[in-house]
């Protein structure tokens, strides 16, 4: 069993989408390591030069994040180190300095984990500190109450049937693997016992049927994401398409400021509505145009990153006009390309009250019809975003849904052992490697229910087979 | 008070396989000791298989023998068929196993007894422990008392009863009070134990019949051979030349099962007769018949029991089943038609300590200088007594020199992994161990046990500075090796790549480190050695090493990962006693629990049953407060 304060954490440690500079925040033993592999202080090389392992406690270092992957450079950033017990957390910490574009950031964290880092909890740098005795007694107490407010909203959760059906979900794939280990372990620990067939076979058969339910369950966190954060949703389209009325029409209040001159909004603006029981976090963005001015430039590459960080996009288009719809038209297909028709848009028709003949059908009949203005159309917008988020009415409402990140980290991570069972099988590698694999899924999954299979592997030999001198 | 026969500073009762592992570590570690038999041509006895070693036991043997135990010397002497099991199962699991003459074995490790410096061995049963109670209310053992009413002084003792203790044997509707194989029972010293404090429990295991090998017809058997490769289990000598004995293979039939099941109402497992609890991983036969009703056969494997006599051992046929049901079923096995039956199976119960009141060095908590090792402790199998034998003479001698037990955790052996379970989480019925349990498995292999414990055999004073020196040269060439092969480059040349392909790989394309050629599953070190076209000057020792720790790198080096996160919990001590009673935070049952078992570290309260993750959080930060505000006020 892994406890959770034995793992190694990240998260971006500076408030959400302002700043030219964020930080990316590591802390425990894996830290240096997970660094080292994506860090490198020349642009020419990739990454995995123990740079940082050579670092002195308490220095700085420029340098270059890449993707070990594929070698792409992600970023120049500062790196800093502060070697146990000389840090915040007494364990040690790494923080990577970047250009805090979202994206950028979300990326590098995305790397970190693949590195074996998981994302931290909310509070859990402090609640360290805390374990760690970094932090004094007078603050102990604020920590308990963090970590009892965890454990609370844990018993809450558990509670929860959405959280009782996750558990006994795993518990059920726990049951299959737990099958696969009690073939490979008598074969194992039974050389003598007389089995009918190729144990490593049938152990990959078993294996298959639990990888499809672990995939299944992994993907759900999209939506159990979006049920607990909310989903994230810009607001795009060509300036004056009246993307900020529509924020206020969605949010009922005069947040973003409306004018009839082009490039009012220059900023982002982050909006959290709840729209008939889905929590939205809404964006409205700069609209976008080709500009020369400096201020407005800004404006539009932080709206890219708004919807590049976003789920969905509210596509405003104007069909006030001819023209203006061309131009909207051509601002869409624009933002599909450039991020791969992976978007999920959803294309509004704004100013259907002053509708120009013809305007409407530059869009395909999945566009809908609306008038910001007149505070038109809010029912069907909803409509299209629950059916963004995954929450409409053909959602299954039978299975498990992930919603915290370490479980869908470790399902992930139980995900990435059973392939690994899977390539040492095809390299022929001996059983015992694979079984391997095996117990190390096992052990990620148990970290979710809070059991160990060890002792329920060994009941299932002594069930299942007839053994003994 | 009685006659005082001698002043010894240890005292070890009983001389199976525990015990005699335990005297011999006292005593060449400079202790004067004694050791009681209650009959001296029991020491050493296998009183079930005849056969040393095999999967997870193989293991420990090696491990025993690292430390400067001597089964595994004395299971080399005695060998009559060798074999590494597990073959084709990966590095983890190879486990050696030999068959042994049984008598033979007896005989070296009683005449080892005898010529041991600072050892007397004597024939007695123990029937107390005396012990003194200080001031402050703490015991200590201060002597032991024959059933002659002989008293010996003694500053430590050891206990190892095996299934003496109230053994009573059942054979259908008979039973009565035995040791094991015809043996007296220790039927007093239980009582001792329970006034000391001991909860007892009840335990029960079986043994097959012995049949005339004259009896047999094997030609309707299967010949069974060792593998023929060079065999020790020490790492001290080299593999001696033996002559090879046979094992044979049969099978219960359709006929069998049904004699078995018509006479199930006779079996004391349904009777009632037997109250203890039997091992699930060595059922009798008419447990596998009755639960494993769809399986046509069962297998039976028949040993030999020694050079110098024809009897051998039905492996698999352990029972407990009437003696003329016995003879019934066995003569409805092909081969077995005849056999003439020379000792019946037969189940024995015994008394057992609740081994969760010892501490890691296997030291009672509560009376001092009192030691338990072996089946009392609830294992089973000669190699798990052996185990927990040395460690116990180790600690033993220790708390008599003034230092710190020795304690193997789950990362540096099976023997931890052993005392770890039983000592923490107990046992309901008699434990065997199982690769399966060693988490860390990939680490503790066979191979490698001097590597993982010739060091703190040698700190013991166990391992002689001679061995010592061998030890050393031998970690160099393994080491030295491995980075030659990881420095040294080939080239793709037609005759590399011939060689390959015969093998069944994918010739090479460009130069490859010669690791990384090893790594290939196709590829063994021996093949090596023809490519690169030079013999190797290490022993087959040495090159097994080197081949399973280049070829398994990955793994091995993913689980050396999980080790150092294992032990982060392992080095934060807890205190011993410790009133869990003032901790918030946590439930009530992990609070009975860690009183209970009062465990030595975070990461041992962490595998009680019933302590949770939760749990331990609340007790580290307890402790971290209690620490600092230590601090505050000094």
């Amino acid at each position: 069993m892994k406890y959770d304060f034995e793992d190694t954490i990240a998260a971006i440690s500076t408030p959400p989408g302002t700043g030219g500079i964020g930080i990316i925040r590591m802390s425990g033993e894996a830290a240096v390591r997970a660094a080292d592999k994506i860090f490198s202080t020349n642009i020419k090389r990739a990454a995995g030069s123990n740079a940082v392992a050579r670092m002195s406690s308490h220095t700085l270092r420029h340098g270059y994040i890449t993707d070990p992957g594929t070698g792409e450079m992600i970023d120049e950033c500062i790196i800093s180190v502060m070697k146990a017990p000389r840090s915040y957390t007494k364990e040690d910490v790494v923080e990577i300095n970047c250009h805090g574009g979202s994206a950028v950031m979300r990326r590098i964290l995305s790397l970190l984990f693949e590195c074996g880092v998981r994302p931290a909890e909310p509070g859990e740098f402090t609640k360290r500190a805390f374990l760690n005795g970094r932090i004094d007694l007078s603050m102990a107490e604020a920590v308990m109450d963090i970590i009892n407010a965890g454990s609370e909203a844990g018993r809450r959760a558990a509670a929860d049937q959405l959280s009782g059906r996750l558990s006994r979900e795993i518990s059920e794939i726990q049951d299959k693997i737990k099958l696969c280990l009690a073939e490979t372990e008598v074969a194992i620990d039974y050389p003598e016992y007389e089995t009918e067939e190729d144990t490593a076979a049938h152990a990959m058969a078993l294996l298959k049927e639990i990888k499809e339910k672990l995939v299944r369950l992994s993907e759900t966190f999209y939506r159990g994401r979006i049920m607990k954060e909310g989903i994230k949703v810009a607001i795009a389209g060509i300036p004056n398409a009246g993307k900020s009325s529509l924020l206020n029409m969605l949010s009922g209040r005069d947040r973003a400021i409306v004018t009839d001159i082009p490039g009012t909004t220059r900023d982002t603006i982050e909006e959290y509505v709840d729209l008939d029981g889905i929590p939205v976090i809404l964006t409205d963005t700069a609209g976008l145009r080709k500009t020369s001015d400096t201020v407005e430039k800004i404006g539009v590459d932080r709206t890219y990153g708004a919807i590049e960080s976003s789920d969905a996009v509210l596509f405003t288009a104007d069909i006030s006009s001819k023209d203006a719809a061309e131009r909207s038209l051509k601002l869409l297909n624009d933002i599909k390309e450039r991020f791969n028709n992976d978007k999920h848009m959803i294309v509004l028709m704004n100013k259907s009250d002053i509708e120009s003949e013809g305007a409407a059908e530059l869009f395909g009949s999945d566009a809908v019809r609306i008038s910001a203005g007149k505070e038109q159309g809010t029912e069907a917008i909803i409509a299209k975003i629950r059916d963004a988020a995954g929450l409409g009415a053909e959602a299954g409402g039978h299975t498990a849904i992930i919603t915290s990140r370490r479980h869908k980290q470790l399902i992930d991570n139980a995900l990435d052992a059973l392939s690994k069972a899977e390539e040492s099988y095809e390299a022929h590698m001996p059983v015992d490697c694979i079984s391997y694999d095996l117990w190390e899924c096992g052990r990620y999954l148990g970290e979710i229910t809070g059991g160990t299979i060890e002792n329920d592997v060994i009941e299932t030999i002594f069930s299942k087979f007839c053994l003994g001198k | 008070m009685g006659i005082c026969f001698g002043n010894y500073d240890i005292a070890v009762i009983g001389a199976g396989h525990a015990g005699c592992e335990a005297a011999m570590a006292c005593a060449r570690m400079g202790f004067k000791t004694v050791i009681f038999a209650v009959n001296i041509d029991s020491i050493a006895n296998m009183a079930c298989n005849p056969s040393i070693g095999g999967t997870a036991k193989g293991q420990l043997v090696r491990e025993i023998d690292a430390l400067g135990g001597v089964m595994g010397k004395m299971a080399d002497k005695t060998a009559i068929q060798t074999k590494l099991l597990n073959k084709a199962k990966g590095p983890a699991v190879y486990s050696p196993r030999a068959q042994i003459d049984r008598r033979q074995y007896q005989t070296e490790m009683k005449h080892l007894l005898e010529l041991q410096d600072n050892l007397d061995l004597k024939q007695a049963e123990i029937t107390e422990i005396l012990t003194e109670t200080d001031g402050s209310g703490a015991k200590r053992v201060t002597g032991v008392v024959t059933h002659l009413g002989a008293e010996y002084r003694c500053r430590c003792a050891v206990v190892c009863t095996g299934t003496y203790l109230k053994g009573r044997v059942i054979i259908g509707e008979h039973s009565y009070s035995s040791g094991p194989d015809g043996h007296f029972p220790a039927n007093k010293l239980s009582d001792c134990l329970k006034e000391l404090g001991f909860t007892l429990i009840r335990l029960k295991t079986g043994t097959p019949p012995r049949v005339n090998r004259r009896s047999v017809d094997f030609s309707k058997t299967e010949p069974q051979y060792g593998d023929g490769k060079p065999f020790s289990f020490s790492f001290d000598e080299d593999a001696p030349q033996r002559e090879e004995l046979l094992c044979y293979l049969t099978h219960t039939n359709a006929r069998t099962h049904e004699i078995i099941k018509s006479n199930l109402h006779r079996s004391p497992l349904y009777n009632g007769l037997i109250e203890g609890v039997g091992p699930r991983y060595c059922p009798s036969i008419e447990d596998k018949v009755m639960r494993f009703a769809d399986k046509e056969r069962h297998q039976l494997f028949i040993e030999p029991m020694g050079r110098d006599t024809e009897e051998m051992y039905v492996q698999g046929m352990s029972s407990s089943l009437p003696e003329d049901v016995q003879c019934e079923f066995i003569h409805s096995i092909a081969g077995l038609e005849n056999a003439s039956i020379m000792r019946p199976a037969y189940a024995i119960e015994y008394d057992a300590i609740d081994a969760r009141q010892l501490r890691l060095s296997l030291e009672s908590r509560d009376i001092s200088g009192l030691f338990c090792a072996g089946q009392i402790n609830g294992s089973s199998g000669y190699e798990e007594a052996a185990a927990q034998g040395i460690m116990a003479g180790i600690n033993a001698a220790r708390k008599l020199q003034g230092k710190e037990p020795l304690i193997i955790d789950r990362s540096e052996g099976y023997i931890g992994v052993l005392i770890d379970d039983l000592v923490t989480r107990g046992t309901k019925e008699p434990y065997r161990m199982m690769t399966s349990r060693a988490e860390y498995r990939l680490v503790l292999r066979q191979d490698n046990a001097d590597s993982r414990l010739t060091e703190k055999g040698y700190e013991a004073g166990l391992i002689s500075e001679e061995r010592y020196e061998r030890f050393r040269r031998k970690t160099e060439h393994i080491s030295g090796e491995i980075a030659r092969l990881k420095n040294t480059y080939i080239s793709p040349t037609d005759r590399t790549n011939d060689m390959i392909k015969r093998a069944g790989g994918a010739p090479l394309k460009s130069g490859c480190a010669l690791a990384e050629l090893l790594k290939r599953p196709e590829i063994s070190y021996e093949m090596l050695q023809e490519i690169e076209g030079k013999k190797t000057e290490l022993s087959f020792r040495e090159a097994e090493q080197v081949e399973i720790s280049v070829k398994y790198e990955g793994y091995i080096s993913r689980q050396e990962a999980q080790i150092r996160q294992f032990r982060k919990l392992e080095k934060r001590s807890l205190p011993v006693p410790f009133d869990y009673g003032t901790v918030d935070n946590i439930s009530t049952e992990a609070r009975e629990k860690l009183t209970r078992i009062q465990p030595e570290s975070l990461g041992q309260a962490s595998r009680i049953t019933g302590v949770s993750p939760a749990d331990i959080t609340a007790l580290m930060i307890y402790l971290n407060i209690k620490e600092r505000d230590g601090h505050d006020e000094s």
